[in-house]
């Protein structure tokens, strides 16, 4: 018998980042539904409060931010969920990195396809509620890091409840009390921005080190409650 | 074999200790309440600012200031679990967890009806209320994930995880919402701190907390004993104790 | 060939619940070796196989060491059907499997689905999408093979096409596990462990 070789470590998360982004872009309007989320309830608020500019203009660094936290919270809902049911989850384990990196492809592809997606298109729907120009670039950094931070932290909470029967409503009441101080500093990020002479840079960097802290504890956090959900 | 080697560890001795404790203790805690509350709703002086409302302090903040400790019990028990792999832990988990949400209930519900007198309203989005109703999900979350497992080991395994990764995020939760708090504080309104209060008032504070840490203690005790008695129904050494 | 141990059991026992399904199972797979297990419905050979793959530790007491990397083929296929056999196999969540598209072609057309390699996997048959999971066997897998119900849905032609390589495999130093409740032709090297011998409870 020939000496067995499987696939390299890093080969291996490229091939699986591969997968999860075509089979997400594979079915276009499940992937585009959280930013759909965002546009319909972003509507609402003008509907509900009046249009009145400085009201809508004074809220629009909570609202963008509270409705990014809530098509966060319906994409972390997803995550594990088809792997888990077809078997693709179990054969993790037989994968050639341990089981905390390869859950992490999923998450990748899930951030690039709606956490950045939604941080870039955000400026759009920032001007419908008219939120200053030069509070734009914090906006869309702050969203793009802060649903990093997000997918990370929902990732704990689906490894959690991938197993459980109608775990969408438990996952919110695990998660949302984690999220809270990303939408603190979120959304100050961006109300910074539009203080006159307020500095975003501060609650920007927060959000970096919030990522890093959670790139580096997360993932095993993750691996635990797989192996859990899995029985293993 | 191992079965019952796992058997003859520690359950029939936290038993044992549970039921020769409470007895004691419960007397104990029961009459400190008793007097604790008196001291505090009597025979302390009267806030020259709050008035009489203020007493409510000698419920609510020794609730709250427990309310934090045992979501640290909690994940300790959690942490023995996973690392040693205890079955008791698992047990004190779970007896911990609802007397911690229900202390944690008890320091919002004190709070809205302090806010009241003091403030004009039932609910203040106030820094260490808003943190103690997040605290109070977190209990919640960790509740309903052993709920919805069928297999308890493992839903025992999944809420120490969860309990573990709360108590990375509390301290985080916390500084950020006073951060949050402190950017949006309405001059009006300021929260005396304990520190700040005069001794006559201190000790009846300091004496109910130390009785609220007791009476977590005994109510754990009797939680973990009544879980024990469930979750070792039919074995040799329960049959035993209960016949002596 | 034979000689080395791939994976060793060792008074195994998995439960399911409050119940033990199996108890004091050993076993020791040697290179060149297929096991077959067999038992009725519910006797625990999914459970015994899972408990072996690693898959089941909650439920297993025992030791078990593994020396070999492992290829697990369970009841739920891990394909996604969306994706081509092409990229089902390709980006497999296990890892461990050649990518050139030449050697996934041959590996396709071994089970019997050469024109299928762009098909939409959802599309193919029951059958045919087991033919797919299959096509794993044939990419350079790792040496031991766990494989539950592997003949199931084949036709005669498929299942003389897998028995041959399960046949070749083992002879080539590999060695395989595995349940059924047919009776395949496996030659010399097949060896039965019927696990009503070792019932729990």
């Amino acid at each position: 018998m020939t000496e067995y070789q499987g696939q390299s470590g890093f080969e291996y998360l490229r091939a699986q980042t591969g997968r999860h982004l075509s089979l997400l872009i594979s079915k276009p309007s499940e992937m585009l539904n959280p930013l759909f989320f965002f546009l319909l309830v972003i509507i609402l608020f003008p509907i509900g409060l009046g249009p009145e500019r400085e009201v809508l203009s004074d809220l629009a660094p909570g609202i963008l931010w509270v409705v990014a936290l809530l098509s966060n919270l319906m994409i972390s809902q997803r995550l594990f969920v088809d792997d888990f049911d077809d078997g693709s989850l179990e054969q993790l384990v037989f994968a050639p990195v341990p089981l905390a990196l390869a859950a992490l492809p999923q998450l990748l592809a899930i951030w690039l396809t709606s956490g950045l997606l939604l941080a870039l298109v955000s400026p759009v729907f920032a001007l419908m509620l008219g939120l200053p120009e030069q509070a734009l670039i914090p906006l869309m950094s702050s969203l793009a890091l802060g649903s990093a931070v997000m997918c990370l932290l929902g990732g704990v909470g689906a490894a959690l409840t991938v197993g459980v029967q109608r775990g969408g409503i438990l996952l919110g009441l695990l998660i949302l009390p984690l999220y809270i101080p990303v939408l603190i500093v979120g959304s100050r990020a961006v109300t910074e921005a539009v203080l006159t002479g307020g500095d975003p840079t501060v609650p920007l960097a927060f959000l970096g080190a919030a990522l890093t802290a959670s790139l580096l504890l997360a993932p095993f956090a993750i691996a635990a409650g797989l192996r859990i959900s899995l029985e293993l | 074999m191992w079965r019952i080697v796992h058997q003859f560890g520690s359950p029939p001795w936290v038993y044992r200790f549970c039921e020769r404790v409470i007895p004691w203790l419960l007397p104990i805690t029961f009459t400190a309440l008793v007097i604790g509350s008196l001291w505090g709703l009597l025979y302390a002086p009267t806030d020259y600012k709050q008035g009489d409302s203020y007493r409510i302090i000698y419920i609510h903040v020794p609730a709250a200031v427990v309310a934090l400790a045992g979501y640290y019990v909690m994940a300790a028990a959690g942490l023995v679990s996973l690392v040693w792999k205890i079955k008791l832990a698992d047990t004190a988990m779970r007896a911990a967890a609802p007397i911690g949400a229900a202390y944690t209930a008890i320091a919002l519900i004190t709070g809205a009806i302090w806010g009241k007198p003091t403030w004009g309203a039932w609910w203040v989005w106030d820094a260490r209320i808003t943190s103690m109703l997040i605290l109070l999900f977190l209990y919640l979350g960790v509740i309903a994930l052993f709920e919805a497992y069928e297999n308890k080991a493992i839903a025992a395994r999944a809420c120490a995880v969860l309990s573990l990764v709360g108590t990375v995020n509390i301290p985080i939760i916390y500084k950020s919402v006073d951060w949050w708090y402190s950017l949006h504080q309405p001059a009006s309104i300021k929260f005396t701190g304990p520190s700040a209060i005069d001794a006559s008032m201190l000790y009846p504070l300091l004496g109910m907390i130390i009785t609220f840490y007791a009476l977590f203690a005994v109510l754990m005790m009797i939680n973990l004993r009544d879980l024990l008695l469930d979750d070792h129904r039919s074995s040799a050494w329960l049959k035993k104790q209960l016949e002596a | 060939m034979t000689g080395s141990i791939l994976l060793e059991a060792q008074q195994c026992s998995v439960s399911r619940g409050l119940r033990t399904l199996v108890s004091g199972v050993s076993l020791e797979v040697a290179a060149g070796a297929i096991w077959h297990l067999v038992g009725s419905n519910g006797v625990g050979k999914t459970s015994l196989l899972r408990a072996l793959a690693g898959l089941a530790r909650i439920q297993v007491t025992g030791d078990i060491k593994r020396h070999a990397p492992m290829l697990y083929f369970g009841h739920s296929l891990a394909l996604k059907s969306a994706l081509t056999p092409r990229d089902n196999l390709n980006r497999h969540p296990s890892g461990g499997l050649v990518s050139d598209s030449q050697a996934i072609d041959k590996a396709l057309s071994a089970v019997g689905l050469s024109g299928y390699e762009d098909a939409v996997t959802g599309r193919l048959s029951a059958g045919q999408q087991r033919r797919v999971a299959l096509a794993r066997l044939w990419l350079s897998p790792p040496p031991l093979w766990l494989l539950d119900e592997p003949f199931t849905a084949l036709d005669t032609s498929g299942i003389t096409v897998l028995e041959n390589k399960i046949v070749s495999h083992c002879s080539a130093g590999g060695a395989v596990v595995f349940t059924s409740h047919q009776a395949p032709d496996l030659g010399a090297q097949l060896q039965t462990i019927n696990l009503e011998d070792y019932r729990g409870d």
